[in-house]
């Protein structure tokens, strides 16, 4: 409910900078005010979208992922996000928009309806989780900035705040980390922006306040604590692809005909799934074919991986 | 005159020998069997926490992963024994069969925890990884030069080889810790420092023991 206040700004009036400023600092004190447990919990409704397998228990999706930002270990994420400050927050769209702008969280969340997708999570390390996110999808958002004519491509960036994410001290990765996606994959209603898990905001670890969530491709795509979000006309970079392109694409569909170059992704493990569950096979698109395979018509998914 | 220099060195390094010679004398009342006790420790513990589900959100990933590194850790420990010797005088040589089979065991148990485990026995797969992805070709090669040299690692079958010829065969795990370090290496994303550590160690030991050869040569 943290999010649902309503503020005096419209989206036709994008705020000027000055003012904008002023009220993040009233809006910090609103935040403190408000932050009580009772007050985390989100309101949401469910969503068509979502799958009917058992999600994974929240210990495990927020005790087990990739976030280099806070460290290389699968539980670095957990033990290395305690200093991290998702609020106050402000995301900043730019490029080929009508109403570019730095929006306030709250702002892009003030007219948004949340949804529970329970979408599965394929890890391109060939591991796999069903998490129930909370979030809007992005294509309601760029609606509303208005994308011109020309705009072919999102660009997203993650924060850089090495003082707060230990990860960043070392030029593990090129910081900040940036992800893209074409124009009609992020318009497509399976692409949100998560600001939640099992109900309530998202844990730091997880990627908060607001990351993306593309399910049908591997996770490294489903860029986390979003700041910067810019329409292009040009394929933008890409962390992964820019460190090592022969081994992670631009487009890093789920796809089980097309190997890592060093592991196979035939087949993948449940995480939580006990000593002897063994793995399970890989679906084509992480399973979506049915809703996404029409983007890729007729492109050779082994070149564009 | 490296080898003149290195023997110089060596010697001017060594602590005074009645420290060496308590440590061995020590070392040579200390039963093999306590080596191997220790040596399944870790084992042990590992088995324990796998059975109270104590091994955190992927056990799986876990037990693989800590085999691995416990195969790692006691190849280096048998590539100590013969520096340790030659620069300190402290003399584990007794030992070293015992390290070189608690080695050959964790990595064996490593296999089997990713054939069974990770893999889940799907076959195909995992013997095509073998033969494609080069980081399982390489622990794979390490695997198999192991096993001939815990098939020999008795008495009887040096006896059967002759001294010279099982020495030889057993240089075997040079390539082998090699092989080990390359393998963890090569299976990381980005560039994390524990397997660098272990592939500098086994580089350095090796060196060394270049060294030594020279200095052996050189003496002659």
């Amino acid at each position: 409910m943290t999010y649902r206040f309503k503020t005096p700004l419209t989206w036709a009036d994008v705020t000027p900078k000055a003012t904008f400023l002023n009220r993040r600092q009233l809006m910090a004190g609103a935040a403190a005010l408000l932050a009580t447990p009772a007050l985390a919990k989100l309101s949401y409704a469910p969503s068509r979208y979502s799958t009917d397998e058992a999600p994974n228990s929240l210990e495990e999706i927020s005790g087990y992922n990739n976030f280099y930002e806070f460290g290389t270990g699968k539980e670095d994420p957990k033990a290395n996000s305690g200093a991290f400050k998702p609020d106050p927050w402000a995301v900043q769209i730019d490029g080929m928009v009508d109403k570019p702008g730095s929006y306030d969280l709250a702002d892009i969340l003030g007219g948004v309806a949340l949804e529970e997708r329970i979408y599965r999570l394929r890890c391109v390390e060939a591991w796999s989780m069903v998490v129930p996110w909370i979030g809007f999808q992005l294509s309601t958002l760029l609606d509303r900035v208005g994308v011109q004519p020309g705009a072919k491509f999102v660009a997203f960036e993650t924060i850089v705040r090495p003082e707060e994410m230990p990860g960043q001290r070392r030029a593990i990765l090129d910081w900040p980390y940036r992800e893209g996606l074409r124009l009609d994959e992020a318009m497509h209603p399976l692409t949100i922006l998560a600001t939640g898990l099992y109900g309530e905001e998202l844990p730091n670890q997880n990627g908060a306040p607001i990351r993306l969530v593309v399910p049908w491709k591997y996770g490294f795509k489903s860029i986390k604590s979003i700041v910067r979000i810019s329409l292009t006309d040009g394929e933008p970079p890409a962390t992964w692809k820019q460190l090592q392109a022969s081994e992670y694409g631009f487009y890093a569909n789920v796809n089980p005909e097309v190997d890592h170059p060093r592991w196979s992704q035939a087949s993948e493990r449940r995480v939580g799934a006990g000593l002897f569950a063994g793995r399970q096979p890989t679906q084509m698109f992480n399973g979506y074919g049915d809703e996404v395979a029409g983007l890729y018509a007729g492109m050779d998914l082994a070149k564009n991986y | 005159m490296r080898g003149w220099t290195l023997q110089r060195t060596t010697e001017a390094r060594a602590p005074s020998p009645d420290l060496a010679t308590r440590i061995n004398g020590a070392l040579r009342r200390l039963p093999v069997w306590v080596v191997y006790l220790l040596g399944a420790l870790p084992a042990l513990w590992l088995f324990v926490q796998a059975a109270t589900n104590t091994l955190g959100i992927d056990p799986v990933r876990e037990i693989e992963h800590r085999l691995g590194e416990l195969g790692l850790q006691f190849i280096v420990g048998g590539l100590v024994v013969t520096p340790l010797r030659r620069t300190l005088g402290v003399n584990l040589l007794r030992f070293r069969r015992a390290i070189g089979l608690i080695a050959f065991f964790y990595v064996l148990a490593h296999l089997a925890a990713w054939l069974v485990l990770d893999m889940g026995l799907l076959w195909q797969q995992a013997l095509a990884d073998i033969w494609k992805r080069p980081y399982i070709t390489m622990g794979m090669a390490g695997f198999l030069m192991l096993l001939p040299l815990a098939l020999t690692s008795n008495t009887w079958s040096i006896r059967k080889l002759g001294g010279a010829r099982w020495r030889w065969l057993h240089k075997l795990v040079y390539p082998a810790a090699l092989a080990g370090a390359v393998h963890y290496l090569w299976l990381v994303k980005a560039w994390p420092v524990e397997p660098f550590l272990y592939l500098g160690g086994i580089v350095a030991l090796l060196t060394v023991r270049v060294w030594f050869a020279r200095g052996r040569l050189f003496q002659g």
